[in-house]
């Protein structure tokens, strides 16, 4: 055994110093100083010039008392998360199991699903914007096979959101991979003494699958919560936050205010109270999963 | 115990079965809209807006692609679009594999203090950030120039992919690099010689995943890009739509079109560094 000496020589600090210096500097200029700077910046009212003088707590009081743009964006993400996040995390579990069993195929199948992901862009949510065209569009088209009318999506005020949804959960691809990534880990040994049990495929799954695949199912929870928090692009392309700020979401209120209007103390504050809710959010998740995760050690 | 048998392995072919036609269905929904896309862009207007809708265009015409894309510029976005993603990925790649080869190789007492700040920065929502970058880019002059969308990744290349590549690192015995060192390789050429070649598909994946998403981002050019001639092809193709409206719908598509391919490209050629990068992701947390 090798005897492991207590200080380290000054050569290695000076190489891991050395190695390590693009991040080093990257996360001071690009991430301490711009989150330091943004703190500042929500108790002045500066603009794009960088001229601003100190308001104290007015950019939040204008929030809370004075902006109804502010709740009615905050309400519409709420929407957004709470339906697409439940939704895409047991869509792309349910697939998941699927792709679980040996299939042959399985590879087209998985590729199938990551293609969606993988090109989501502009161009995809154009493809949808003319997919959900009131007139011309698939899915009225597909609707009237059926009898039923479609709604004008896009431009009605009820449909909009759902409309955004559904093309969110299209592109659950990369959770479909993570959770199979999951299912996969899981020892064959467990199903076979389950086998042997006389254990039928329901209870394998929900006493062996499941619990075992919930760290993965957690991490696809977080993950959803932060990314579907600043779903920006999607309904900005195609409504610009209409019909009358139906899908007029956060990111797109902080976008405008720093943006279009060049508030850059009041975009701040905006940016800060959505990490606030963020925050808050997957504090309350990380304390109920000690409930329902479980973890090997 | 033999019609046991018998009825189990009868239920499992109806599993099967059943497996089969649900994936199916949900392929399909997940694959026809690019389907539709192509037929789209293959239709002479008219047929673009006719009910009920035709898969197989009656008419089949090229043009689209054609006037589409001379309709704006969109040389001129995708050679910056390329600009910025070849750019972009090598400043990612070269630098989130220096920074990772420091932590997975050299001691320091602050190695684990700064690990943590590593991961710690991959839950930062970047919006807290976005408003002083923006001005901090302003100060520098970069305002309506590439430099804002390429920059960035020469400094660490993004949390996730040191991180990444960190564990990649991990998995080579150091045995090869004290030989190196013993036989007068210096540090740089251990990591540039002996570890690079090493973990060469990670690196792919690293480059692959930051190809992608630079090649589709869309918040850092719309805020930092304002003249026609800076456009990226998110942009350009946004352009595209407000003046057209969906008023040459077998346009857009068209272009639309052009615009995604080359990514469908990548991933066919590289599926599975990409389903590699991903597997990652998940055993990060």
């Amino acid at each position: 055994m090798k005897v492991q000496k207590m200080r380290i020589p000054k050569r290695e600090e000076k190489h891991f110093f050395l190695f390590t210096s693009p991040w080093l500097l990257g996360f001071l200029i690009f991430t301490l100083y711009p989150m330091v700077f943004s703190i500042i910046l929500v108790f002045t009212n500066m603009d794009m010039t960088g001229s601003g003088r100190f308001i104290g707590l007015a950019n939040l009081i204008r929030a809370f008392k004075e902006d109804t743009l502010f709740y009615r964006s905050l309400v519409n993400t709420f929407y957004f998360v709470l339906v697409s996040v439940p939704l895409s995390l047991f869509a792309a579990f349910g697939i998941a199991l699927l792709l679980n069993q040996k299939l042959k195929g399985v590879g087209f199948f998985r590729t199938s699903f990551y293609i969606p992901y993988i090109t989501s862009g502009v161009a995809v949510t154009l493809l949808w914007g003319w997919i959900f065209n009131s007139q011309f569009g698939l899915v009225n088209y597909f609707l009237s096979l059926f009898g039923i009318t479609g709604p004008s999506w896009l431009s009605d005020t009820r449909w909009a959101m759902p409309a955004i949804i559904i093309m969110g959960i299209w592109t659950i691809g990369n959770s479909i991979i993570i959770t199979l990534a999951g299912l996969q880990d899981i020892p064959e040994a467990l199903y076979e003494s389950a086998e042997i049990d006389g254990a039928s495929s329901f209870i394998k799954i929900t006493r062996i699958t499941l619990p075992l695949v919930t760290p993965t199912l957690y991490f696809n929870l977080v993950m959803g919560i932060i990314g579907g928090f600043q779903i920006f692009m999607q309904p900005y392309i195609l409504t610009e936050g209409g019909p009358s700020y139906a899908t007029y979401t956060y990111m797109m209120h902080i976008y405008n205010s720093g943006f279009k209007y060049y508030e850059m103390g009041y975009a701040s504050t905006l940016a800060w109270l959505l990490f606030i809710v963020i925050m808050i959010i997957t504090q309350i998740v990380n304390r109920t999963s000690r409930h329902w995760v479980y973890y090997d050690n | 115990m033999e019609a046991y048998y018998r009825s189990k392995k009868t239920t499992d072919r109806i599993t099967t079965v059943l497996s089969y036609l649900v994936l199916t269905v949900i392929a399909v929904i997940f694959i026809f809209p690019f389907i539709w896309m192509i037929s789209t862009a293959l239709k002479i207007p008219s047929e673009a807006y006719t009910l009920p809708p035709k898969i197989i265009p009656k008419t089949f015409t090229w043009n689209n692609f054609v006037e589409g894309w001379q309709y704006a510029d969109f040389t001129r976005y995708t050679l910056n679009t390329l600009t910025v993603t070849v750019l972009a990925t090598l400043g990612t790649v070269i630098s989130a594999s220096l920074v990772a080869y420091g932590f997975a190789r050299f001691k320091s007492r602050f190695n684990g203090v700064l690990f943590t700040v590593v991961l710690a920065t991959m839950m930062l929502p970047s919006q807290v950030t976005l408003v002083p970058t923006y001005l901090l880019f302003t100060k520098l002059g970069w305002l309506d120039t590439l430099m804002p969308l390429i920059v960035p990744s020469f400094f660490g290349g993004g949390a996730f992919n040191i991180f990444l590549l960190r564990q990649f690192f991990k998995t080579i015995p150091k045995d090869l690099d004290e030989a190196a060192y013993i036989d007068g390789a210096n540090a740089f050429q251990i990591y540039y010689k002996i570890l690079l070649p090493a973990i060469k598909p990670a690196l792919i994946t690293v480059g692959l995943m930051s190809v992608t998403f630079h090649w589709n981002d869309y918040m850092s050019p719309l805020i930092y890009l304002n003249s026609d001639h800076n456009f990226t092809l998110a942009i350009g193709l946004q352009f595209f739509q407000n003046s057209f409206g969906s008023s040459q719908i077998q346009m857009l598509m068209a272009v639309s079109l052009i615009t995604v391919i080359p990514v469908l490209i990548l991933f066919f050629i590289g599926q599975k560094y990409f389903v590699q990068g991903i597997t990652m992701t998940g055993i990060k947390g």
